[in-house]
């Protein structure tokens, strides 16, 4: 394997039975926990301040300055919350880490209470994957058992309580303040800012929210120390992160790396797109993300080289889509993804992402007109920038960027009538056609074309 | 008159001084107070920027997003820069040197405010030829300025069944609604009764009560659809709702009371608001849905009637008839509420039953009473006024001028009675009163206009209530409470037998009292232990403020007590009756101790003020009867004859006493507005007008003038001109034949700096001993009832509480009873049988509503709080009925 791949998070996740506290401890594990309970917690901050950590839940908010802006304590409690509502189309680190790894998860809670004065910390996990959530309980346990939480961890007098929370399946439940209502009990739905969670979070208190792999990160950085996580990633973009292929690579999955590596090395790790196909277009950091092509295989993939490129690097998803792919199909999928996820609390996603749906519906059944693919790009102009949270922003990404990128695919929709491509070109399993009607414009009947 | 608000220390709004700001909107320079929000600071030089879900009196949420401008703001070296997108003008508070454009002057702000107005309509029904709210909806007249000519929304709309019941009075319109919140805002913040809300999510998310239909919970039958009344007023079909099944809790969670009438659990007395504020026409009201465009409305602005609060309304009329209320804008009063029985129960003022023509009797010419036949007034004046100087002649003449007059007609029947027949005895108590309360109110109430006003309550540190339900019996004063205690401000205290719901959503801390023992609890402030009075003891200073209620007047020593209180703690008092006319009636002189502005009659020098203003030789110096005394006079024979206002006997402390007083005495003369008990056996009937047809002034318990203008036009007279019509058949020249000429008159008399009327220092009376199956009775009236002003709104009645009697646990044990189960309350008198709702609360209390259905405590029982009742568990009944609802005797 290619020499760019820094395993830190991953970094025992082939081993026997990685995900029990045996095997962690066995890799060193709980040794940045023991550290930092000699550490004053006012280093611990500033260790992850210096070490340029930046939030891996999509925003990449400096985390250590993040802690910082908790107001000083009071004597009242102060929380941390973490971020495992993992939701996002091709989003999928936060899942695998947590099953291969939740003791990392849990030992960087622990630090990170520690660091910011919290004795009970929650983790927010999506409702969905059961089987995270009971991985968790039973590290939990496990971490109890051996001492690394409760009352007086590891005899230093330190307190912590941690609580695994199932969330009800809502991706909105993923944006920090709609969590944080969720897990208060009531609908999830982002809150007025201010007061930011640092001021007023969970239970109006001082909250700190951060991605799980944000925290899974911070024993290293306890462990390893500043200038060993510096040495990797770019200097605004330090240290590494998972890397999620998915879609049409030879060899999809998580590939652990320094910030700044390129798709393009990336792909040659994963074996390349799909045998006989080539690159059509990506995204590099989610669902949320504006769509790259081929053109952008060479763009570091740290914060500032994909900002600068026109997209974000959000949460590193990237979902790669050859040329068999209709940027059309693709594009309406994640828009009824937003209509469907849309909280409702405000009206340009609310009302906006039914629009788009259903317009892209027509388009991609050969029943749009030109007007319509104006009419996409304003409406999106309308939502961006105009909604209450990221959430209606993010659903307006790959329509604007795809309608750019891709013009003439999606008037050919609507001059042909239908979609010049065959869905099952672009299956990666056997595809039955959820709709007897779907003709690919090629002339042959969808399906007849395998993958 | 002084009918403008007489200063005070205290103003309506008391702004404390702040840092003023200073930034720009629209290259407008503007300084306002730190934390103003840009669209407010907008307002105060005249740009209106659109909006839908800000609301100046809730919290800011920002969740339409019609407001946004383009906004940009002096960084950390005082660069000016923009923010990267526009912002919700709503939510953002203006910052020094910040520069804002609106709509007016930036490109991006109007695309933006286009757009969102856009995708506000997409899904947005053509109702607008038959909505209730077109032709005044803000959604409509943006849609108009703003609008785009056609539609680019070439798809499928949501839509949704409609519309939905949320209570029989309110609702819903699914398709309508722009999601602003301000409904459920209001419900959560203003009147804490959380009990609609948003459910589901994305363009499916809707208001709603909690509906498993809605919900789509397996195996739930869809949402009902409202379908309308039949021309009786009862609805077609039952509409939705969530009726509780669970036998141990028949309401679930919110707690039996809190059921409607008709099962559902949206019994809001607040309810009316959500569908004003609403900006579309989604909230609508069964009594006003589909009734009149709002561009056939004449608005004449108003002063509700029901309460002693002086609400500011506005009184919707057409071609005479009276279509809807809604709340007036009053800072200093009711702000921008009021409560639904002030919205919706304006029916009684045009009931079949109105009384248009005078009426005499006809003496029967076998010697019996006669028949009451129409008459011209002059034939009716005549008459009365031969009857008067008989019956004055016999004994004399009472007058009981009801507690809902005006202060115009308050000064006209004291006069009258003093003038024209020449005797105090006259008094507008139509309820349970004593000569405490009186020397209670000539004491401490007369001639303290605004010693305590709505937005005392609002910033005192600790408000402690003495026999007064907050939101029972004084409606929108519970809102003003909440405001306080919501703003982190007010701490409240409630001397009560139990913790009612209206408690409980003030924060409030109940000090238990078995009715009759609150002389005993108010003495003990200061001196016990136990942990309420203690924490009230320490609560108590000069900055805060008691709140008591009419109720007290029932309990032998405790308006002494709450004097005492007061001058201990320095704490400041204020007296809230329930109706309208008790503090005009206080202050102008319709009791029977006291003339107008305060001055006792036992005064010399009062009497010779008020004589000589009057141009009369002398007053009557000989203090009056009050009403329960006039009564047992005319009943006994007395009394020659009677003067009645606009009264009700059920609401007599002993409505079978006062029905045989009236029976009894010789001649009874009645002004009233609509045919009534005492209208059946007067001998000369006046009709008056009810407050739509006259204007006039309500003295609200504040002490503050509420004047309103006549709303329709008629040719019903107020009181105060039939009295002196009436005394001038008589002979003697009143002077108050115009609203004009009364006003004149009291100004003249002016304020009065003479001595008042002593303290009263009454004893309590030792608590009685009970025996088996005995227990103290607790009552006090629920704000919907089965009041006569409430006559002719089923809708209304259909949101009222469920009747509901009270007792403890232990007492429920000991009876053998369970929530919802019947429970029989027994004197001599009648019963009363309700489902009973176990409420923590002193064992040996049972408490009932007063005039609510199927518990007509005074008619039936013939008591009131702190009389010793029987009680035992229902033979078989669970639903509210009474045994002897005519009042007759089992
Ligand atoms: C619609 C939406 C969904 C989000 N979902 C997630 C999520 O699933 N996990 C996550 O960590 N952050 C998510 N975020 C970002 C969070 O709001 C927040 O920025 C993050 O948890 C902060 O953690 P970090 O600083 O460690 O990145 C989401 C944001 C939005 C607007
Ligand atoms: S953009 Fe608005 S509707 Fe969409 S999820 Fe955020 S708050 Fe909800
Ligand atoms: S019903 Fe009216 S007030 Fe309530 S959210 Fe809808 S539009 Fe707003
Ligand atoms: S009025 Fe500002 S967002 Fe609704």
């Amino acid at each position: 394997m290619g020499s760019t791949l820094s395993p830190v998070l991953s970094h025992h996740w082939d081993a026997e039975k990685s995900w029990t506290l045996a095997t962690y401890e066995a890799d060193g594990g709980y040794q940045g926990l023991r550290k930092a309970l000699e550490m004053d917690p006012a280093d611990i901050v500033t260790a992850v301040k210096d070490s340029g950590l930046r939030g891996r839940g999509g925003a990449g908010f400096p985390t250590g300055l993040k802690w910082s802006f908790l107001p000083a304590p009071d004597g009242g409690p102060r929380y941390l919350v973490v971020n495992a509502d993992e939701s996002e189309p091709g989003t999928c680190k936060d899942t695998p880490l947590m099953m291969a790894s939740p003791q990392m998860l849990i030992e960087g809670v622990a630090i990170t209470s520690r660091a910011i004065g919290c004795d009970h910390a929650f983790i927010y996990v999506r409702g969905e994957i059961l089987h995270v959530y009971r991985r968790l309980l039973r590290a939990v346990e496990e971490a109890y058992e051996k001492g690394y939480l409760g009352k007086n961890i590891l005899g230093s007098g330190y307190d912590l309580d941690v609580t695994v929370h199932a969330g009800a399946g809502a991706y909105i439940c993923g944006e920090e303040t709609a969590l944080l209502d969720s897990l208060e009990g009531r609908r999830g739905q982002p809150r007025l800012k201010p007061p930011f969670p640092a001021v007023a979070g969970l239970y109006a208190r001082p909250t700190v929210v951060n991605n799980v792999e944000s925290i899974a990160s911070v024993p290293a950085i306890i462990t390893g120390g500043v200038d060993w996580f510096r040495s990797m990633g770019t200097e605004k973009s330090a240290g590494f992160g998972l890397f999620s292929l998915s879609g049409h690579v030879q060899r999809p999955g998580q590939y652990e790396a320094p910030l700044g590596i390129t798709l393009r090395e990336l792909l040659e790790m994963a074996g390349g797109v799909r045998e006989g196909h080539e690159l059509k277009f990506w995204t590099p950091g989610g669902s949320s993300t504006p769509l790259f092509t081929a053109e952008h295989l060479d763009v570091p993939l740290d914060y500032e080289s994909v900002g600068a490129a026109g997209s974000m690097l959000g949460t590193r998803a990237l979902q790669i889509f050859d040329d068999t792919t209709c940027v059309v199909r693709a594009i309406t999928r994640w828009a009824e993804f937003y209509a469907h996820e849309s909280c409702g609390k405000c009206t340009p996603c609310r009302e906006g992402t039914y629009w788009l749906k259903q317009v892209l519906g027509r388009i991609e059944h050969g029943q749009g007109t030109m007007e319509d693919l104006d009419t996409l790009l304003d409406v999106c102009d309308n939502i961006l920038g105009r909604s209450f949270c990221a959430l209606g922003d993010g659903a307006t990404s790959t329509i604007t960027s795809g309608i750019a990128l891709f013009r003439e695919e999606f008037e050919a929709h609507v001059t042909g009538g239908g979609c010049p491509l065959d869905p099952a070109a672009s299956a990666l399993f056997e595809y039955t056609p959820r709709r007897s009607d779907v003709r690919a414009l090629s002339g042959t009947a969808a399906g007849t074309v395998g993958a | 008159m002084t009918t403008t608000t007489p200063k005070t220390g205290t103003s309506g709004s008391t702004p404390a001084p702040a840092d003023q700001v200073t930034f720009t909107i629209d290259d407008v320079e503007v300084a306002v107070p730190k934390g103003t929000l840009v669209i407010r600071a907008a307002e105060q030089i005249g740009i209106q920027i659109p909006r839908f879900c800000d609301h100046p009196l809730l919290a800011p949420v920002g969740a339409c997003r019609q407001c946004l401008v383009e906004v940009a703001a002096p960084d950390r070296e005082g660069n000016v820069r923009p923010m990267p997108k526009p912002q919700a003008s709503c939510t953002l508070e203006a910052t020094p040197g910040m520069v804002v454009k609106t709509q007016r002057s930036s490109a991006v702000a109007d695309k933006a405010q286009h757009g969102v107005l856009e995708l506000l309509l997409i899904n947005h029904p053509l109702d607008c030829p038959t909505c209730d709210k077109g032709g005044e909806c803000p959604l409509q007249n943006q849609a108009m300025s703003n609008g785009r000519g056609t539609s680019r929304f070439h798809d499928v709309k949501r839509t949704f069944p409609k519309p939905i019941a949320i209570s029989t009075q309110i609702l819903l319109d699914r398709d309508r609604c722009v999601l602003c919140q301000r409904c459920t805002r209001f419900s959560e913040e203003i009147a804490g009764d959380p009990f609609i809300d948003l459910q589901q999510r994305g363009v499916k998310q809707q208001i709603g009560i909690f509906d498993p239909g809605v919900l789509g919970f397996a195996g739930s039958e869809p949402a009902e659809v409202y379908r309308g009344v039949q021309p009786d007023g009862t609805p077609i079909s039952a509409a939705t709702g969530l009726p509780s099944t669970d036998p141990a809790d028949p309401a679930g969670p919110a707690g039996m009371a809190t059921v409607d009438t008709s099962g559902r659990p949206f019994a809001s007395y607040f309810s009316g608001n959500t569908v004003q504020i609403c900006p579309v026409g989604a909230l609508t009201s069964a009594a006003y849905r589909f009734r009149s465009r709002p561009f056939d409305l004449v608005s004449t602005p108003g002063i509700a009637e029901h309460d002693s609060n002086g609400a500011a309304i506005r009184v919707d009329h057409r071609r005479g008839v009276v279509l809807r209320r809604l709340a007036g804008d009053d800072p200093a009063v009711n702000e921008e509420w009021i409560s639904d029985k002030d919205r919706f129960g304006f029916p009684w003022q045009g009931l079949a039953d109105r009384l248009t023509a005078p009426m005499v009797r006809e003496p029967g010419a076998d010697g019996t009473r006669g028949e009451l036949r129409p008459a011209s007034w002059a034939e009716a004046f005549e008459a009365a006024a031969e009857g008067l100087a008989a019956a004055r002649a016999a004994g004399g003449v009472g007058v009981l001028p009801g507690g809902r007059l005006t202060m115009e007609d308050a000064y006209a029947y004291g006069k009258f009675a003093r003038v024209a027949l020449g005797t105090n005895d006259v008094d507008h108590r139509a309820r349970p009163a004593s000569a405490e309360e009186e020397a209670f109110l000539g004491h401490h109430v007369a001639g303290s206009r605004m010693s305590v006003t709505f937005a005392d309550l609002e910033h005192a540190p600790t408000v402690l209530l003495v026999a007064f339900e907050a939101e029972d019996e004084g409606g929108i004063t519970f809102l003003r409470l909440r405001k306080g205690v919501q703003g982190g401000r007010t701490k409240v205290f409630s001397v009560a037998p139990f913790a009612s719901r209206g408690l409980e959503r003030l924060d409030g801390t109940l000090v238990q009292a078995v009715p009759g023992t609150e002389p005993e609890v108010l003495d003990a402030v200061g001196t016990s232990s136990e942990s309420s009075v203690s924490a009230v003891a320490e609560a108590l200073g000069p900055e805060a403020v008691i709140l008591v209620g009419e109720r007290l007047a029932t309990v032998p020593g405790g308006l002494s007590a709450v004097l005492r209180l007061a001058e201990r703690t320095g704490a400041r008092l204020a007296w809230i009756p329930r109706r309208a006319g008790e503090r005009g009636g206080v202050e102008l002189g319709t009791l029977p101790t006291l003339l107008p502005g305060g001055r006792p009659v036992a005064d010399p020098q009062a009497r010779v003020d008020v004589g000589a203003a009057w141009d009369v030789e002398r007053l009557p110096a000989e203090p009056g009867r009050d009403a329960e005394q006039i009564l047992a006079a005319a009943r006994s024979g007395e009394l020659g004859g009677l003067v009645v206002g606009g009264l009700d006997p059920a609401d007599l402390p002993d409505p079978a006493g006062a029905r045989a007083a009236l029976e009894a005495v010789g001649f009874l003369v009645s002004l009233e507005v609509r045919a009534s008990a005492v209208t059946e056996l007067a001998d000369v009937v006046l009709p008056v007008a009810p407050p739509v047809e006259k204007a006039g002034t309500f003295l609200n318990w504040e002490g503050r003038p509420r004047p309103f203008p006549q709303a329709l036009t008629s040719t019903s007279m107020a009181d105060h001109r039939v009295l002196d019509a009436l005394a001038d058949a008589m002979d003697v020249q009143l002077g108050l034949a115009t609203t004009t000429e009364v006003h004149a008159e009291i100004d003249q008399l002016g304020g009065w700096d003479g001595g008042r009327v002593a303290a009263p220092a009454a004893a309590a009376v030792e608590p009685p001993a009970l025996g088996a199956g005995q227990a103290v009775l607790a009552t006090w009236h629920l704000l919907l009832d089965a009041g006569r002003c409430q006559e002719g709104e089923a809708f209304l009645a259909g949101t009222s509480q469920r009747p509901v009697a009270r007792v403890s646990a232990t007492h429920a044990d000991r009876l053998g009873i369970a929530s919802g189960q019947g429970i029989t309350v027994r004197t001599p008198r009648g019963q009363v049988t309700l489902p009973v709702a176990v409420t923590p609360m002193a064992d040996g209390v049972v408490w009932l509503p007063t005039n609510s259905v199927g518990s007509a405590v005074r008619r039936t029982l013939g008591v009131d709080a702190g009389a010793v009742v029987e009680v035992a568990a229902a033979s078989t009944v669970t639903t509210a009925t009474t045994a002897a609802d005519d009042g007759g005797t089992l």
